[in-house]
């Protein structure tokens, strides 16, 4: 049987707002247990929820960098269910009516791009956290993160593989980290999503039934976990059972999805509108504000680099997956003018310098400028490359200015002919034998002269005169 | 005249003139609750030390000149107003212990106007019920014959006015929880418009249908509490940016021309005829004072109940779930496992009829009954309200019974939950269209037993409501009495 995984995944995004959706209390991540609470995040009784405007401007651009439309009266809805991380009994969430609909994101595919559909996107409260402790039978609560601004993000089931739903959150998540709403760190549980998938046979416009996975920390849980349950749902289907509609975990270590235990499927969420909260009201004159105020999104910046730039795809892909880097790119091409050979040094040494050191290029040490000074001081001759990349890495240690570097230790390309030629006779008269072998019509030689001149020159030498020289007195 | 026996606007001058202080009025009144309390059980606690301590405050404010009109004025408070410090229990078990970290927002104005907090008056529990009977720290009994009820919720704040053991009170009404138990213990009580006074701090019920209010002695003490606790707060988002006028303004002046709506569907089989005897009074008096009377109609008065016996509870079962035992409050000892805390926390700490409420609010919202209980609910509670929008293009004010009947006897309804629900049938409407109301003592029944009349106007018309019912007190001029305790 030919089956096609029909994949819809759910997202939820903290927001990077300074305090909580419906109190003052601070979001900062790692605070003592219970330092960021307040009586309205408790839940106290008698205490109201007072909507935190930045949390619906943030949510606004999300949408509307997805293309969604926006519903200009939403309201927010209780969401009823019994958990201690949830101090009122009920979530402060969106239903009926969420703050925008129908929207969609791109991906690139093998096939070429695609549109991956986006049902809503709404606005809601995180839940604190249980802490069990190990030796006893006593759990904790921690509502530090009880009010943490949240934006769910609804796919339509346009995905049809594991690939696709990592294109896909990758997408989000840096539309999420360029619009700075969100950090977009899954292993932190800024950034997490759960995914609902069902095999279908191919050209069916029916759904199988679907289970929802769930505990998937990483781009890589999403991929493997996704993977696993396409292959284990076929295998049923494959071998005449029946999928069974639930939730299910991945267990990163032993590679398998699980059947969540409890009543979990049960849940009967009783949904009403929640009589604490007005309407939220968004005027269209707020709507253009906000879209005045959306930067260059990545895919339009990588579309642009590859326009403007003359890079390739894949290039401009790897300066636009993150503001900074495509920012540090277009900052350094601006001092040296010369894009290709910019793209080449940062994909290549400059990252390579960052990732081994695990930091970032905002944090780097060798501004735009001071690389921009690396590619014009190779391009006008004034050294190798071979000298340009020791004194990246200088310059990535010290955060001294190249020139400065350049200068220090004389590291100035030889471009004075006079002097080189010295060298060269130099080498020519010390290796007779060699000479005679070249002249003999063994050219192969050539690059043995050239060798023991830059030995002579400790790399200093200008490469092409060197090559010149030699070719000239060899001649004789 | 004793001094617990006289209103705030009579102590206020005797204050301000310094012939008395705030110490000797709250001498005055804790006296009075030795004397009593123990027949009526208007408190769930008192508040002594503090009373004391603010008294002082007031004292040294009059001293210096600073007061207000209620700066050292003896008030009580329902017990479902948080209070800083000290315990707020709703009338249930499960809050038992709960001492809130923060001031409802009312609580914090009436301080800092300088009022004394005498204690936290008895309510049905969490606010449900119309007679105090459902509070599980025991009953409170009606002043006029302890063998009776004081209504409810707010029976404690009223029977506490009622008997003078305190000078004024506060409560809160959700279908009627100020204003029935005001016309049953012979008192004013207003439910000011919704969004008028901040919720911040008051225990929910219903969230859309709660709303906090005095219960005084007289019309002009109501002007004087309303003008202290009404307007915005930025703490709660349902709460309304619109001016305060001052509400003692309206006290003045006459009705003459005014348009007094009568809805025909108030005078309902089931209403008492002695009931019905001092309403028809009340009318001929307002005409006397020269008002038109209007027969209107509020067509869609027979659904109020059962409107609001669906949003009121699908309210609750969701605004009680925090009651989990978890985090303050009462947690039952005994359960092994999560799943046995809460339901043991929830089955001991909860009486009957908040169960019952729980019960049929998770029922109304569950799946498959939504969109025929709450939904349905929802769109008769615009249709109440419509009608009284299109009465209100006719009437200025409109009249009505507060209670079909005059105060019923301690058990009579507590076993007979319908009968106890259609105690409220004619104060549930203004929670349902978020107007305001207030019910003024209008006669006695043969037995003695007082009688309340209800005036409703428009959204933010408290006012108005002040006027007309200031008019009936001055024009009724019905006999004082006293309760015999």
């Amino acid at each position: 049987m030919d089956l096609e995984p029909v994949i819809g995944l759910e997202v939820h995004a903290q927001l990077l707002t300074a305090s909580k959706i419906f109190c003052g209390c601070s979001t900062q991540f790692g605070a003592p247990p219970n330092h960021h609470t307040c009586p309205i995040c408790l839940g106290m009784p008698g205490v109201l929820p007072v909507l935190n405007r930045q949390v619906v401007e943030y949510a606004l651009k999300m949408a509307l960098a997805t293309n969604c439309e926006i519903n200009r009266k939403n309201y927010f809805a209780r969401k009823n269910y019994f958990y201690p991380d949830l101090p009122k009994g009920y979530q402060i969430s969106q239903y009926a009516v969420p703050l925008a609909e129908h929207g969609y994101v791109e991906i690139e595919t093998e096939n070429g791009k695609k549109k991956i559909g986006i049902t809503r996107i709404h606005m809601e409260e995180d839940a604190g956290k249980l802490v069990h402790d190990e030796a006893n039978p006593v759990s904790y609560v921690d509502f530090n993160r009880t009010g943490v601004p949240l934006i769910e993000i609804v796919s339509e089931p346009d995905i049809r593989s594991a690939e696709e739903a990592v294109q896909y959150l990758k997408a989000l998540r840096d539309i999420l980290v360029y619009l700075e709403i969100c950090d977009g760190n899954m292993e932190e549980g800024s950034f997490r999503c759960d995914a609902n998938i069902s095999l279908r046979p191919r050209g069916r416009s029916e759904f199988g039934t679907r289970t929802e996975l769930k505990n998937m920390n990483s781009f890589r849980h999403v991929q493997r976990a996704l993977e696993y349950e396409i292959k284990r749902q076929m295998f049923i289907i494959e071998s005449g059972g029946e999928v069974v509609q639930e939730t299910r975990l991945w267990d990163e270590s032993q590679g398998v999805t699980y059947a969540m235990r409890g009543k979990e499927e049960a849940h009967d969420y009783r949904y009403f509108p929640d009589p604490d909260l007005v309407s939220v009201l968004i005027e269209d004159d707020w709507i253009e504000e906000v879209r005045r105020s959306l930067p260059e999104l990545p895919a339009a910046k990588k579309q642009r680099f590859m326009d403007e730039y003359g890079l390739s795809s894949y290039d401009a892909g790897v300066l636009t997956s993150e503001k900074a880097l495509a920012e540090y790119f277009e900052a350094c091409v601006r001092k040296c003018g010369q894009p290709k050979t910019a793209a080449n040094w940062i994909m290549g040494d400059l990252l390579k310098l960052i990732n081994e050191d695990k930091g970032t290029i905002k944090d780097c040490l060798v501004f735009p400028e001071y690389l921009a000074e690396i590619i014009n001081l190779i391009h006008e001759g004034t050294i190798s490359g071979k000298i340009g990349k020791e004194i990246l890495e200088e310059v990535y240690g010290t955060g001294q200015a190249p020139r400065v570097i350049v200068e220090k230790k004389g590291l100035v390309q030889i471009t004075d002919t006079r002097a080189i030629a010295e060298v060269v006779d130099k080498v020519l008269t010390q290796y007779p034998d060699q000479v005679a072998q070249y002249r003999a019509g063994k050219e192969k030689v050539f690059g043995f002269f050239v060798g023991q001149v830059m030995k002579e020159t400790q790399g200093k030498a200008n490469p092409k005169l060197v090559n010149d020289l030699l070719k000239e007195k060899l001649a004789n | 005249m004793e001094l617990f026996e006289l209103t705030i606007h009579e102590l206020s001058q005797y204050l301000k003139a310094r012939e008395i202080s705030a110490t000797e009025i709250l001498n005055a009144v804790f006296h009075r609750i030795e004397e009593v309390e123990g027949k009526v059980h208007a408190y769930i606690s008192l508040m002594k030390e503090t009373a004391y301590e603010q008294a002082k405050e007031a004292d040294r404010r009059l001293a210096r000149g600073e007061a207000t009109d209620i700066t050292g004025i003896p008030i009580a408070l329902k017990d479902i107003c948080c209070t800083k410090g000290f315990p707020t229990t709703c009338g249930s078990r499960i809050l038992q212990n709960f001492i809130p970290p923060y001031d409802a927002t009312v609580v914090e104005k009436l301080q800092s106007a300088g009022a004394v907090f005498v204690g936290k008056t008895n309510m049905d529990e969490f606010a449900m019920g119309s007679s105090t009977e459902t509070s599980y720290f025991g009953i409170t009994t009606n002043p006029w014959d302890t063998e009776r009820t004081p209504g409810g919720s707010s029976g404690g704040s009223a029977a506490a006015v009622a008997a003078h053991e305190c000078i004024a009170a506060i409560g809160s009404d959700t279908g009627g929880s100020i204003r029935q138990p005001a016309a049953l213990c012979g008192v004013v009580g207003m439910k000011p418009t919704y969004g008028r006074v901040s919720r911040f701090g008051l225990i929910a019920f219903a969230s859309s249908l709660d709303q906090i209010g005095p219960i005084t002695k007289d019309v002009e003490d109501c002007a004087i509490l309303m003008n202290h606790i009404a307007g915005y707060d930025p703490r709660e988002s349902t709460s309304v940016p619109e001016p305060v006028p001052n509400y003692r303004d309206f006290l003045q002046g006459g009705i003459k021309g005014w348009r007094i709506g009568v809805p025909r569907e108030y005078f309902i089989e089931g209403i008492d005829r002695e009931v019905e005897d001092v309403v028809r009074q009340a009318i001929s008096t307002l005409e006397q004072a020269g008002a038109h009377i209007e027969d209107i109609s509020l067509p869609h008065t027979p659904y109020c109940v059962a409107t609001y016996y669906i949003i009121a509870p699908a309210e609750a079962s969701s605004n009680l779930a925090r009651y989990d035992g978890v985090k303050y409050g009462y947690r039952s000892p005994d359960g092994r496992d999560l799943m046995e805390m809460y339901k043991r926390t929830r089955s001991q700490g909860f009486g009957d009829e908040v169960k019952r409420r729980i019960i049929i609010g998770t029922y109304v919202l569950s799946a498959g009954y939504y969109e025929a209980y709450y939904k349905k609910a929802s769109q008769v509670r615009a249709l109440i309200r419509r009608d009284f929008d299109l009465a209100f293009e006719r009437c200025d004010v409109i009249l009505t019974p507060t209670t079909p009947t005059a105060a019923f006897r301690l058990g009579e309804k507590r076993e007979d939950p319908i009968q106890m629900y259609l105690s409220d049938i004619f104060t549930i409407s203004a929670n349902l269209a978020g107007i305001p109301g207030i019910s003024v003592p209008g006669g006695y029944t043969k037995e003695g037993l007082p009688v309340g009349i209800q005036f409703l106007g428009n959204h933010f018309q408290e006012g108005k409501l002040l006027k007309v019912a200031s008019v009936f007190e001055k024009t009724a001029k019905i006999e004082k009495r006293r309760p015999l305790l």
